[in-house]
């Protein structure tokens, strides 16, 4: 299981790309999907590199992603890659 | 089955933030929001107990910090934010008072605050986010914009030299005096949180893209472009004599910190005055009580 995961606020992105650019293990890309404001938000390409540095957050300006390390967990079981958190705005 | 022992956590910025306003108004790949990311994990590393906090912007795209953060903050006129700031931390000197503005407001507008706060050892944080423009306002010139840019009331290439922030607060007297660009996010942070530590007064100057107004019409692409301008031609030189760092258009970015010493700030200097010239007729700030007078010992209002 990977170390790490993103939740991305759809809603909120504005698809600058810096999360994409400037995460180091190239884990995310823009979507061709559309947000409500028209926008293509960020999605998890390579879950299993995230580290959950949460660097992706640290760069964007628009407060839409964030990392974060996986919870730790007893057994393994399959986890969801990314999550879409869609009611902050 | 899986037994979660941490649940799902928040954007740890998301505490710092009235999610209620958000989104912002900040353009697509403006770098305003990464500073705001940058000074959240300042707060959250130096463990700073929010009560004491108070947050003071001026007016600009900048200046609307104040009305993001969840925190004790004030939007005030433009221009003004360092004497505000600076009436808090009088008033009330357990305060940590941090200045959070555009170049145009504290280096134009509001530059003789800025120089006498410095000279003065005013206890201030200020943090500059420097696009090098006036933004919200339509992209003039403002007096950081570098040799040969176009803006708005510059059609033609700006001519005038322009200022070298980190230089002249140095001169006037800062304390901590450092440069990061908003590429530099954890360089940024980190630099934030050193200058909750200092007595006196801090600046720190964030170069920041502003693709809407200062890019465009440079041609300079959009805000990643920018971000990646920043990674190519930045270059960390901790203590560089400040006088060497001035900005060229798409030039090289010396960041880092360049200043970081100590002097008396001004609360230190009024009360070793008033101790020298009222001698036991001088009373200092009480921590609990707050400034009290030395006849009678009250605090109340009625006898000042
Ligand atoms: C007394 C006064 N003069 C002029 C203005 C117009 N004005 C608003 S913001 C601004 C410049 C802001 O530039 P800066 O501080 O660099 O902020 P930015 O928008 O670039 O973040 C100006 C000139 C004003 N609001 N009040
Ligand atoms: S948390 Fe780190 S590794 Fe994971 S997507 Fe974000 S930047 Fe990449
Ligand atoms: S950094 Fe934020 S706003 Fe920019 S593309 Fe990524 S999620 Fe969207
Ligand atoms: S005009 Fe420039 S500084 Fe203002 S929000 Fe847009 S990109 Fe940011
Ligand atoms: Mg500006």
């Amino acid at each position: 299981m990977a170390k790490g995961r993103v939740a991305i606020v759809v809603e909120r992105c504005k698809a600058c790309g810096f999360c994409v650019e400037f995460c180091p293990t190239k884990v995310l890309a823009l979507s061709s999907a559309f947000n409500s404001k028209g926008y293509h938000p960020p999605h998890v390409v390579a879950p299993e590199k995230c580290s959950g540095c949460d660097l992706c957050g640290m760069y964007c300006p628009d407060f839409a992603i964030y990392g974060y390390k996986n919870p730790v967990t007893k057994n393994e079981a399959p986890q969801p890659e990314a999550e879409e958190v869609r009611n902050e705005g | 089955m899986t037994t979660l022992v941490n649940p799902t956590p928040i954007n740890p910025v998301e505490p710092f933030l009235r999610s209620d306003r958000m989104p912002h108004i900040w353009c697509p790949g403006c770098g305003i929001g990464t500073t705001v990311n940058c000074f959240a994990q300042a707060l959250i590393e130096s463990k700073i107990d929010l009560k004491t906090l108070a947050l003071v912007s001026g007016i600009g795209c900048t200046g609307r910090v104040a009305g993001y953060v969840k925190l004790d903050s004030f939007h005030t006129t433009h221009g003004r934010a360092i004497p505000f700031a600076t009436g808090l931390k009088l008033a009330n000197p357990k305060l940590n008072v941090v200045v959070y503005s555009g170049d145009g407001d504290l280096s134009a507008i509001g530059c003789n605050h800025l120089i006498h706060a410095a000279r003065r050892n005013i206890d201030l944080k200020v943090i500059c986010v420097n696009n090098l423009i006036y933004a919200m306002t339509g992209g003039q010139t403002a007096p950081t914009t570098p040799g040969h840019a176009i803006t708005s009331t510059s059609p033609y290439g700006t001519f005038e030299p322009a200022f070298n922030l980190p230089h002249l607060v140095e001169a006037a007297g800062a304390v901590y005096v450092a440069r990061w660009t908003t590429y530099h996010v954890r360089q940024l942070a980190r630099s934030i949180g050193e200058a909750f530590k200092k007595k006196g007064f801090s600046f720190i100057e964030v170069i920041s893209p502003c693709p809407t107004l200062y890019q465009r019409r440079n041609k300079l692409g959009d805000g990643l472009d920018t971000m990646k301008y920043y990674k190519e031609k930045s270059k960390t030189k901790h203590g560089a004599p400040t006088s060497e760092i001035g900005l060229t258009m798409q030039g090289e970015i010396i960041v880092g910190k360049f200043v970081d010493r100590d002097r008396p700030d001004y609360s230190a200097l009024l009360k070793a005055q008033m101790h020298e010239s009222l001698g036991e007729r001088y009373v200092d700030y009480d921590e609990e009580q707050g400034y009290v007078c030395a006849d009678g010992g009250c605090a109340e209002d009625s006898c000042h």
